[in-house]
């Protein structure tokens, strides 16, 4: 499954250059330096506070995420001119750490609506009513949420496991080039971590790319990435392969924080 | 502008006079004492004035229809077809539709009157020479007219109306829907619908009050409903307020139950330039409840007044009260929602929420949901909020590839979709979902399809 090597000479998908972002007046990225190749999946670690979250909102481009320096190219276009709703139209999801409860809105209508509006935008027909509900109730299967639930309003209700489990529904449904997980495994028991896991290696494939936020190595055991980040500090401090991930396990953030203060170069 | 006022007071004993010679000379002798006794009770009260230390008027100012001459249609000229009534309010051709137009009975444009194993759905004009006792027991007996100009305006002009009567256990086959139409003339007229419902013990029914326009004109509606609650009856009621946007509208209601009887009510106002809904229910019988809905859509310059009062009087009572408002353009909303438990009304189970979403800076409520509490052992509890449209739900939503526009359509109909969803009788829940969307013109709902 590996996308090492023989993919390095494809254009990336997405080229993340010398990236500053702000929330308020804290700088909390400055500087970050990414690529991301389709049929890849990158994982970013790194402790709390260290930017992880801010890095994928940015490219979401929820509006609290000030871009100060830097430049974002997705699939060779400026992605940071982009609004959040045609970056979403270009392939682009996030998964959110917190999904936002929409009360009175049902679940169904929500994905139909924005369903129509990726594949309007990929020049796909509108799915009809009888062929989405077939494919909505699919993807709520895989990830074994209760039907009932599902048709109340969105995120309403939900238990905090069932509200991540419902990202992966949608992103399953929408079908996106390059998918954030924004700590999609926080909060989860290690049965709901699998149902989440196995949601993302069903959706991984040459045709799309995966950056995932974690705070712990565990989910690794389940998605394998290709590369790992560690964020510190708001850049990347260290990268490298699946391995790398394991050794942070082992030695924790504090190590890469003297390995970075001692000016060793670690990985690529 | 005080002599202004008393002109206007003039304008409308004058009206009366002529009313009391032609029309009102036909009804019983008791209908013409309660007329009598309503008029000089109007000119005494005259209108409410919005001035510090009213309470009851501090947010609504009616300056604009006391000034304002509207004259008693005497010559009405109903041109109403029943395709114009179609175009201007809900219908079903399984309801039971009663019009009036301008405030009359209107034979032509109403479903053939009802008589049901002695239910009687009619003409109040005719019904009170018919079936006078019990009109006179509870016409004017729960919408008094001591403290209320409006409603002694009302009943001092009281001919025409609809009276609906159920005896015990009876219920109706299908909704019943009186259309109140204010219709033709260019002169600015005042009208006074007045609906006087008796539900018997045990029976059921199914209610719509429209007041709707085909008038150019500004007019005044000055509407009483009495609804009267026997032990045990259900009552379901709508009341449509989709007046013209020059249209004045006060409206009052007044509800009386008795023991164990439910009373289920959904107001949705959206027409007027100034419009009040002054509603009442009194639980006097043990065990009896009431549920009352509200959805207030205001845009323009637009100002929409609900009133809402609920007396606990006997134990064990259960209340309902939540309204939501979604306010655009220069509008202004006000809700007051007055629970009040009467010492003895122990276990009254009682909640009240108003809620608000501002599409506009300029737009403004005024919330007040308040409780009087005088017994002990209650359960009451009331909130109110006023919000805009949640920044993180729309970027939630723009992230999933839909518009800013079709976003915020979407929260706006999920706010609504609380009080619209629990509409029982389905044209109509279908009906007001698409007149939320076309109050709104500014917010477009779904992509180009």
């Amino acid at each position: 499954m590996s996308a090492r090597g023989d993919n390095h000479n494809r254009r990336p998908l997405l080229k993340v250059r010398n990236l500053h972002v702000s929330a308020g007046d804290v700088e909390i990225l400055k500087g970050l330096d990414l690529t991301v190749r389709l049929g890849e999946v990158h994982a970013i670690m790194g402790p709390n506070g260290s930017g992880k979250s801010t890095l994928t909102n940015a490219l979401a481009g929820r509006p609290d995420y000030r871009v100060t320096a830097g430049e974002v190219l997705y699939g060779g276009k400026d992605l940071l001119k982009m609004p959040p709703d045609q970056r979403a139209l270009e392939g682009i999801f996030l998964a959110f750490q917190y999904p936002v409860e929409l009360p009175g809105v049902r679940n169904r209508e929500f994905m139909k609506a924005a369903l129509d509006a990726v594949r309007e935008h990929r020049g796909l027909d509108k799915l009809s009513v009888r062929e989405f509900n077939k494919l909505f109730q699919e993807k709520i299967g895989e990830v074994e949420i209760d039907p009932e639930l599902m048709k109340r309003s969105v995120n309403e209700g939900f238990s905090g496991g069932e509200k991540k489990r419902n990202e992966i529904v949608q992103m399953a449904i929408l079908e996106p080039k390059l998918a954030l997980l924004d700590e999609t495994d926080s909060g989860l028991d290690i049965d709901a971590l699998r149902i989440v896991a196995n949601g993302v290696n069903r959706f991984r494939g040459p045709s799309n790319a995966i950056v995932l936020v974690t705070h712990y190595q565990r989910i690794l055991n389940y998605i394998t990435p290709d590369y790992v980040h560690v964020l510190l500090d708001g850049r990347i401090a260290m990268a490298g392969g699946r391995e790398l991930a394991l050794e942070l396990e082992a030695k924790g953030y504090e190590w890469v924080k003297e390995a970075v203060e001692s000016g060793r170069e670690i990985g690529v | 502008m005080a002599r202004s006022l008393a002109a206007t007071r003039n304008r409308y004993l004058a009206d009366f006079r002529t009313f009391e010679r032609g029309v009102s000379a036909r009804g019983p002798g008791w209908l013409r004492q309660v007329r009598q006794q309503a008029l000089s009770r109007f000119s005494e009260l005259g209108f409410p004035t919005a001035r510090r230390g009213n309470e009851k008027w501090k947010y609504t100012n009616v300056g604009p229809i006391a000034d304002a001459a509207f004259s008693y249609p005497f010559h009405v000229s109903s041109e109403a077809k029943p395709a114009d009534i179609r175009r201007v309010a809900p219908w079903d051709d399984s309801w039971t539709s009663i019009v009036f137009v301008n405030g009359r009975y209107s034979r032509a444009l109403s479903a053939a009157p009802v008589a049901l194993d002695g239910a009687r759905v009619t003409n109040l004009a005719e019904a009170a020479l018919a079936d006078g006792d019990v009109i006179e027991k509870h016409l004017a007996r729960h919408a008094t007219f001591e403290d209320d100009g409006f409603t002694a305006l009302n009943t001092a002009f009281l001919q025409d109306g609809a009276f609906v009567h159920l005896p015990e256990g009876e219920s109706l086959p299908s909704p019943l829907h009186l259309i109140f139409v204010t219709a033709g003339d260019a002169q600015p007229t005042a009208s006074y619908p007045r609906t006087l419902i008796v539900a018997g013990a045990n029976s059921r029914l199914t209610v719509i009050e429209s007041y709707v326009s085909l008038s150019p004109a500004p007019y005044f509606t000055d509407a009483v409903t009495e609804i009267v609650l026997a032990d045990g009856a259900q009552v379901e009621h709508y009341r449509l307020l989709l007046e013209s946007a020059d249209a004045f509208h006060v409206g009052t209601g007044r509800v009386y139950q008795g023991r164990d009887s439910t009373f289920s009510s959904m107001s949705f106002a959206r027409g007027a330039a100034i419009a009040r809904n002054d509603f009442r229910v009194l639980l006097d019988g043990p065990g009896s409840s009431c549920f009352l809905n509200g959805l207030y859509v205001t845009s323009g310059t637009q100002h929409i007044d609900s009133y809402i009062n609920i007396d606990h009087a006997e134990p064990h009572t259960t209340s309902r009260l939540y309204y939501r408002g979604i306010l655009d353009g220069k509008s202004r909303a006000v809700f007051g929602g007055i629970v009040l438990v009467r010492p003895g009304a122990v276990k009254a189970d009682s909640h009240q929420e108003d809620k608000n979403l501002i599409l506009s800076e300029e737009a403004e409520v005024d919330s007040k949901p308040s409780l009087e509490i005088y017994a002990d052992d209650v359960k009451c509890g009331h909130g109110a909020t006023v919000g805009a449209v949640a920044e993180d739900a729309i970027f939630y939503m723009r992230s999933r590839g839909l518009d800013p526009e079709t976003a915020t359509a979407f929260l706006i109909k999920g706010f609504a979709s609380e009080i619209i969803d629990a509409v029982r009788v389905q044209p109509l829940r279908s009906y007001l979902g698409r007149l939320v969307w076309r109050a709104l013109p500014g917010v477009r709902f779904g992509r180009k399809s």
